[in-house]
């Protein structure tokens, strides 16, 4: 599969080089049996061949229901976990071959910010230690006005007290703490930032002010971002791109105008669909695709096309034949559908 | 990006202007959960209770002249078991000496025992338990698996055989043979605890920027799974006790000439229904010390464990 | 807040002739912890009509899932007190009702459908049997008859195949299937009034989507009235007649449902609604409420939501705003609120760039 998205208009990250490009990415979780001796007696294909590849100063949206495998995938492009099959480059350079203190000089430049603002801290540490360690892991990244001051400018920088360097965790709220891990992200440089559901645990006022300092801190350093959610108003509020997984494959990817105001995969469609809007006097006035069932069993994903089994569209070629995800005929988009159509009228347009 | 960039115009920071949730401005308490820790036990009415006496026992077995100036080993069989009097507190023993100063320097041999076996298996355990948890896979199934062995077996059956073929018995030995058995409890105890750290995502977060197993293990893994085990050993000393005792009255553990509150136990017997004393003594001292430290490692633990901070 | 106003004023939407179904007036809850007592309910009044929805909406610590546990009577004491208020179903003061009475209510007349169905349901019980057993206990059924009726529930909340399911265990259905069982569980008895705290947060878009559909259809069919508690605006706006928006255990806004989303009344309502980001707008910089909500030991004087308001004066920050009327059913705890549903609020105070405090406008050069 080709990694170059087909030039569309309303992409302005198209000439931009590529900071991380991934290429057919699989991880399968061995299913075992055993406690001593363990035999494996299947798979949970959580990531199944993912492609993409992320731009300088993009942000891409990556939208799935649970069980979908996009916090897999963010693990696995952290290598927090090894994948089985694929290859992610950083900058030209294979991120997933590289050992020992080549690994570590590469680590400097992703980083990750969790879900959880309450278990990524570490509760025995003080908020001055957790945003310097990154510092002490990389003797060479000292910075020259001293650790302490490094990280008061950090807390700073993320809109917290550096008064507050002393403090434990357990003393900030929700969205304190979630502001403690993006400064310790932010430690080293770094050129990408995964984000893992980094506003979903928080409430609806916090969640807003979130967004917005990942949005300036972007803009700041020229960051960029794979955001992970399943939230697709969020998505699409921070991403310039959006791919949407299904049973760990994308089914679609493309520019976030592209996903959001023509989507063209059946399971996209349903996905927009189903999301409520703010405002009651659009009750009844869209037209909602109720999917039939729950998402299939990942360990045993249906033949061909993943999505056939609730899907509306579905005929005998989805049964035998799996879909690639690429540009089909008109839809600039890239789609994992035999069917694919555009649908405008998923979103109503706003205002 | 550059290092000394500072954006202009930041407004006042989140937490100047207002409070985070569940904390009151008029005492900002800039502690670690230690610190915490220690606020809580010193509320504690039973961490009290259980400290003062500890530091009656402690005392006892590091300073024993400090409670008595008469020497245990000065022994009289002309007053052979006397009841307690104003000469002797306690009375005195079979073989006629005081018997307050033979359970006050009793305290040193049992509480030796106690410290010494508590902190062996401590070691172990936090060693074993970390490796299990931390690497799992293979190397948790092997050393778990070792850890069932020996837990199957009764520390007191292991103990007599063990202690049985022994020349000479003394302190060491005693504490040898109960590490021996006693270990897994707290093994397991610690490799749970691990394991319930090492999938938290601050380990993540800290294998991501790119931590290796011994700073992991040190930093983020140790003092998160310390608690409970630091809460157990404490009660487990008082457990070793009860056990040392045990192990002596069976005749297995310390010998004579030795002085312990088990070899008074086991001396008293015969004589309990013509001089009950003899074994009511030790009997109170071996009941409060244990008690004292099973009180104190529950207060510990409580203090120490997060989710008990309401 | 009078009582005057608790009758005639929150009652949008419905026909005012109708006595109503569940009435609260008042209600206090307090909590006992280490740093004091805190009010996770302060003077909370509403009523519910048959057929009617009432979506409360909040934040975390907002105190709308402490609402739900007091009406249910399932409220922990200790730590939790009522320390005031009155909850009456059609009449009746709960809170003053013997226990035993209380308890023929609980799960009978009034139901609630929790958020995490998985931990809300027996692992170790067939799903049937959890149903059936609701009809043997309350209504006496035997056994085979009890049987049949739990099938027909689970039919009737849309799952395949209930015959054959009706054995299977809870951890052995999908989350969207167990929240049906949930439901399935709470209109057994036909009650009049369901409490659903948080139904499909844990839930996936699309399934949220079927269980909030049926939840509708149940309303209408069993003329329910339905307490929708939640943080979702999108949800609330889908299914909501009115609705209450609470923040620091206070009402601050109510109306009908049309109302709230046009002309919202109260500044934190307002904030809200701006700093949601839509599926239908791709959005520049969200509007965001900066600061944070005040802890419910240590609530600052005035108005709760004045440090983090954009209109906030010295009135707001000395003097508690009542809830009152702004317009026809439409309720607001502002000073302001006149101004505020008319859109000619003065600001005092803007954001400060990360989001985090306020800087006062009076300081700022004009922009």
């Amino acid at each position: 599969m080709s990694l170059s998205v087909p030039a569309a208009a309303a992409d302005p990250f198209a000439d931009k080089p590529s900071v991380l490009e991934v290429d057919g990415l699989v991880k399968h979780f061995p299913i075992t049996q055993g406690i001593v001796f363990q035999r494996k007696v299947g798979a949970v294909k959580a990531v199944d061949g993912v492609s993409f590849n992320l731009r300088e100063g993009e942000t891409l949206g990556i939208v799935g229901e649970s069980g979908c495998g996009k916090s897999t995938l963010a693990k696995l492009l952290m290598r927090l976990e090894e994948p089985d099959a694929g290859t992610v480059k950083f900058r030209g350079k294979d991120f997933l071959s590289v050992k020992g203190d080549e690994l570590r000089r590469l680590r400097r430049k992703i980083q990750i910010i969790f879900q959880d603002p309450y278990t990524s801290l570490n509760p025995r540490m003080s908020v001055g230690d957790i945003i310097a360690e990154p510092f002490k892991l990389h003797p060479e990244e000292k910075p020259k006005q001293g650790i302490r001051n490094r990280v008061k400018e950090l807390l700073d920088l993320v809109g917290l007290n550096p008064e507050h360097i002393n403090r434990y965790p357990h003393q900030f709220s929700g969205g304190q703490r979630q502001r403690i891990g993006i400064a310790r992200g932010l430690a080293l440089n770094p050129d990408v930032i995964i984000c893992d559901e980094p506003v979903s645990a928080l409430d609806v006022s916090v969640q807003a002010q979130v967004m917005n300092l990942l949005d300036d801190l972007q803009k700041e350093f020229g960051l960029s971002y794979i955001f992970i959610a399943h939230d697709l108003s969020v998505v699409r509020h921070i991403s310039d791109r959006v791919g949407v997984m299904y049973l760990g494959k994308l089914a679609e990817l493309g520019t976030q105008d592209e996903i959001y105001t023509g989507p063209a995969h059946p399971y996209t469609q349903a996905l927009l669909s189903a999301v409520p809007l703010p405002d009651p006097t659009l009750r009844g006035a869209r037209e909602q695709i109720v999917l039939q069932g729950d998402p299939p069993n990942p360990a045993n994903p249906p033949s061909g096309c993943r999505f056939r089994t609730r899907c509306w569209k579905a005929t005998e070629i989805c049964a035998t034949q799996e879909p690639e995800l690429i540009s089909r005929g008109q839809i600039t988009q890239l789609t994992a559908c035999h069917h694919a159509q555009q649908n405008e009228k998923v979103i109503p347009s706003h205002g | 990006m550059s290092e000394t960039h500072r954006p202009e115009a930041r407004g006042e920071p989140i937490d100047s202007t207002i409070t985070p949730a569940g904390e009151s401005t008029k005492k900002v308490e800039e502690a670690s959960l230690l610190a915490d820790a220690w606020r809580s036990l010193r509320k504690n009415p039973w961490f009290i209770i259980s400290a003062v006496l500890l530091v009656l026992f402690l005392g006892m077995a590091i300073f024993p002249q400090l409670f008595t100036n008469t020497d245990p080993r000065e022994c009289l069989l002309g007053r052979s078991r006397q009841s307690p009097s104003a000469e002797h507190w306690f009375g005195t023993d079979v073989q006629g000496c005081d018997y307050y100063s033979r359970v006050i320097h009793g305290a040193r041999n049992s509480i030796a025992v106690g410290f010494i076996v508590a902190i062996g298996t401590f070691i172990i355990a936090v060693v074993l338990g970390l490796v299990a948890g931390y690497f799992g896979s293979w190397v948790d199934a092997v050393i778990s698996r070792i850890t069932d062995m020996v837990f199957a077996v009764p520390y007191i059956l292991g103990a007599l055989v063990f202690l049985n073929v022994l020349e000479s018995r003394g302190v060491r030995e005693v504490a040898f043979v109960l590490i021996i058995f006693m270990w897994p409890t707290m093994t397991r105890l610690m490799r749970g605890s691990v394991i319930s750290v090492v999938n938290s995502e601050f380990v993540l977060a800290a294998r991501a920027l790119g931590a290796g197993p011994i700073t992991i293990m040190r930093r983020h893994i140790l003092p998160n799974s310390l608690g409970p085990v630091i809460g157990y050993a404490t009660v487990f000393t008082g457990i070793i006790i009860g056990a040392e005792a045990t192990l002596t009255f069976l005749g297995v553990g310390l010998q004579l000439p030795a002085i312990s509150w088990g070899l008074q136990l086991s001396d008293a017997q015969p004589f309990l229904q013509t001089v009950p004393h003899l074994l009511l003594f030790p009997v109170i001292f071996v009941g409060l010390t244990v008690f004292a430290f099973m009180t104190m490692g529950d207060a510990i633990r409580d203090a120490l464990d997060p989710k008990s901070k309401k | 807040m009078t009582e005057s106003q608790t009758s005639t004023g929150f009652t949008p939407g419905t026909s005012p002739g109708d006595a109503p179904l569940l009435e609260v007036k008042d209600l206090q809850v307090e909590f006992r912890t280490k740093a004091g007592v805190a009010r996770a309910i302060n003077g909370l009044n509403f009523t519910l009509h048959a057929g009617e929805t009432l979506a409360i909406l909040g934040e975390s610590g907002s105190g709308k899932s402490v609402t739900a546990q007091t009406i249910m009577g399932i409220l922990d004491m200790p730590p939790g007190r009522i320390a005031g208020g009155e909850i009456r179903y059609r009449g009746d003061d709960l809170l003053t009702m013997n226990e035993e009475s209380r308890r023929k209510l609980r799960g009978g007349k009034i139901a609630m459908i929790f958020q995490d169905a998985l931990s809300s349901l027996n692992p170790v019980l067939p799903v049937g049997w959890q149903i059936a057993e609701m009809f043997r206990v309350h209504r006496g059924m035997k056994r085979k008859e009890a049987r049949a009726k739990a099938v027909e529930m689970m039919q009737r909340v849309g799952i395949p195949g209930a015959e054959e399911r009706a054995g299977d265990f809870p951890h052995q259905f999908s989350g969207g299937m167990r929240q049906r069982i949930m439901i399935a569980m709470a209109i057994a008895l036909d009650p009049d009034v369901l409490i659903a705290d948080e139904p499909t947060t844990a839930l996936d878009v699309t399934v949220q989507a079927q269980v909030m559909r049926l939840l509708k259809d149940l309303q209408t069919e069993f003329n329910m009235g339905l307490i929708l508690i939640t943080h979702d605006l999108g949800v609330v706006a889908d299914v909501a007649d009115k609705i209450a928006v609470m923040y620091s255990g206070r009402v601050m806004e109510a109306a009908d449902v049309y109302e709230t989303y046009a002309k919202p009344g109260h500044p934190y309502t307002q904030g809200l609604l701006a700093s949601i980001p839509r599926i239908d707008d791709e959005g520049g910089r969200l509007r965001a409420i900066s600061g944070l909500p005040p802890s419910l030991t240590d609530m600052p004087p005035g108005c709760p939501f004045n440090p983090r308001c954009e209109f906030a004066t010295d009135r707001c920050r000395t003097e508690r705003p009542e809830l009152r009327l702004v317009a026809e059913g439409h309720l607001s705890a502002c000073h302001y609120a006149e101004d505020v549903y008319a859109g000619t609020a003065t600001r005092t105070r803007r954001p400060s760039p990360t989001g985090a405090g306020m800087i006062d406008v009076s300081e700022e050069a004009p922009e």
